[in-house]
């Protein structure tokens, strides 16, 4: 039944929506992850395609860091295959490390390093040679029209340059795949929408995107979004297909529907074989 | 009376105008919302009602009390949960509980008797010999809101107790807050979590240190001019190119005299993950549509009419600022 729910492989449907490129970024095949007796990711296949901007939902414990973790080859899996961006998670770690950018809001850039210095900084660690980051630092500077504050620190800017510059440093070795952990929240909704401009931008160039978040309304922007409970994915499909599958106007709805397993309020009965909303919250809150 | 009233509130930080002539009224038992991005002035506000931080100008009064007056009947009277709130890691829940209600100075038999209540309410009953550091993100929110009300103030203020929660613990986070309200309790909440407007009896929105606009959400979606459609297509791409195209198009369409997409004068296109959002001035009829349609070669899927959303309605209060302004 779980199967039949989760519609759109990326060698299906999914592929033929990012320009009819069948090209896999991200396959995963029972990909399984225990700390002792826990199974914090339990069996989990999905693919993603390249160019696709795929949400990553669930509530905290669900395993989305530790499957994030896997993925970025910063931790072993205990069974099942995966390869990102063509490497295997095993063997080829590293390499994978070099095809992929990772953004996190809050916390990925130095504030009171400058401009200038956290593109450098963030360049030296990728690995790129110095006339390559000064060549790159300032076509980033350039596209962020930020040439008059390059020197200044990076405290001083408003809260969205400061998102486009997390961007663009994640952006700086030209990774394949790019991991945004909840890139748009306190921002204002017009920049916010701006930033998800350039990241419809990125993954019609082909990147594909990542996105780990809480906000549900960065959900909406995402071309497929899967949704986590107890180390598996139980729900896996567009913003519009998920919404129609369970008759609910907003994808929090259905978060919450799905994530807890007690329908919201004022909406239908939750599906069979769904746990209980006390049984569900007290398993959450064991986990972490 | 009014719970809270704030009249002409203004602080500024050196250059930095935080909070400027913000007035608004809070009535007993409201659940209020202050709704805004990082750096409106949420926080500041805050903190003068709580008499933490003392405004340049104007006056605030909780429950009829000048805050600059007062502060120690104040502090009674109010509950604040910061946004980074400080439990004790290494108490539990039950000592963290103890410890709050000896700050507030509340008799020992009251004290089990709030605990009590407030175990039912959370529902952290079985976690009360935890360690605070061992809680999940949901339920340390839930016991500092707990430490927030062991002296049952009449006001409660929350600077974003939601923020980086998952939604389940969210939801369930208002749904607490509706049961505190229910029993009379004054509520002011803020967030930057558009969305969260909804929860809200009535909210100011803020932006830039002034509220922009107050009212009931359904006030404030209310007064969002367009139309505003969901239109889905076989390439959302190329489609919002189209109606890009046809918005720039009209303009030369008037000069031309003939009438192509983007007559019912498109004013704001948004991509989402599998839809597009356009806001029409004119509301486009079927004609149109269908014109649409077959120019668009038939890439043109579904249509369908978008409730505006409170982000919306702060997006369109900001362009028109903007536009006012300058």
């Amino acid at each position: 039944m779980d199967e039949k729910r989760i519609a759109g492989s990326a060698e299906g449907a999914g592929a033929a929506r990012y320009g009819g490129r069948a090209e896999t970024a991200v396959s995963t095949r029972g990909l399984t992850r225990r700390f002792g007796s826990f199974t914090a990711v339990d069996g989990v296949s999905l693919e993603v395609a390249r160019g696709e901007i795929f949400g990553f939902l669930g509530a905290n414990g669900a395993g989305k860091t530790t499957m994030i973790r896997m993925l970025c080859g910063l931790l072993m899996p205990s069974a099942g295959e995966a390869t990102v961006a063509g490497f295997d998670v095993y063997r080829e770690s590293e390499s994978i490390k070099r095809n992929i950018g990772y953004m996190s809001q809050r916390f990925s850039l130095y504030e009171d390093l400058t401009i200038g210095e956290n593109i450098e900084f963030y360049g030296g660690i990728y690995g790129l040679g110095m006339d390559e980051i000064r060549s790159r630092r300032d076509a980033l500077v350039g596209v962020l029209g930020l040439q008059a504050e390059a020197r200044k620190l990076t405290r001083d800017l408003p809260l969205g340059f400061k998102q486009r510059l997390a961007l663009g440093t994640a952006l700086l070795h030209d990774p394949k795949i790019v991991f945004l952990d909840e890139p748009t929240s306190g921002v204002d909704p017009g920049v916010r929408r701006a930033f998800w401009d350039v990241i419809h931008e990125e993954s019609k160039k082909g990147k594909t995107v990542f996105v780990s978040t809480h906000f549900m309304e960065e959900a909406e922007y995402c071309h497929r979004v899967s949704i986590m409970r107890d180390g598996r994915v139980i729900a896996l499909g567009s913003p519009g297909e998920l919404k129609r599958e369970y008759g609910r106007s907003t994808i929090q709805e259905v978060f919450i529907e799905v994530a807890s397993g007690r329908p919201a309020a004022g909406g239908r009965e939750a599906r069979p074989g769904g746990s209980g909303a006390a049984d569900a919250a007290g398993k959450g809150d064991d986990r972490s | 009376m009014d719970a809270v009233v704030v009249e002409k509130v203004g602080k500024r930080y050196g250059d930095v105008e935080a909070v400027r002539g913000v007035s608004l009224n809070v009535g007993p038992g409201e659940l209020f919302g202050l709704i805004g991005p990082d750096g409106a002035g949420k926080t500041t506000l805050m903190r003068a009602m709580c008499t933490l931080l003392e405004p340049d100008e104007g006056r605030i009064l909780m429950n009829g009390i000048d805050v600059a007056r007062n502060i120690r009947d104040i502090r009674a009277r109010i509950g604040y949960m910061p946004q980074r709130f400080s439990l004790y890691q290494d108490l539990s829940v039950e000592q963290n509980l103890h410890f709050f209600a000896d700050l507030f100075g509340v008799p020992r038999a009251e004290r089990d008797r709030h605990m009590e209540e407030l175990y039912r309410f959370s529902r952290m009953e079985p976690f009360k010999k935890r360690r605070a550091s061992a809680l999940s993100g949901g339920m340390k929110q839930k016991l500092a809101l707990s430490c927030a009300l062991i002296h049952r103030p009449e006001i409660l203020i929350l600077d974003e107790p939601t923020f980086g929660v998952d939604p389940v613990s969210r939801s369930e986070f208002w749904d607490l807050l509706r049961s505190i309200r229910a029993d009379g309790t004054t509520i002011v909440v803020s967030t930057a979590y558009m969305d969260e407007a909804d929860m809200c009896d009535r909210v100011a929105l803020l932006f830039g240190g002034r509220i922009i606009a107050a009212g009931t959400p359904r006030e404030l979606k209310a007064r969002y001019p367009y139309p505003l459609y969901r239109i889905t297509g076989r390439d959302v791409h190329a489609l919002k190119d189209f109606f890009a195209g046809g918005a720039a198009g009209n303009a030369r369409a008037d000069a031309a005299g003939d009438a192509p997409a983007g007559s019912a004068g498109v004013r704001g296109i948004q991509l989402f993950g599998d839809c597009l959002h356009v806001g029409f001035s004119v509301d486009p009829d079927a004609g149109l549509r269908e014109g649409w349609r077959r120019e668009s070669g038939d890439a043109l899927l579904s249509w369908e009419r978008q409730e505006p959303g409170i982000e919306d309605v702060f997006l369109e209060l900001i362009r028109n600022g903007r536009n006012t302004d300058g």
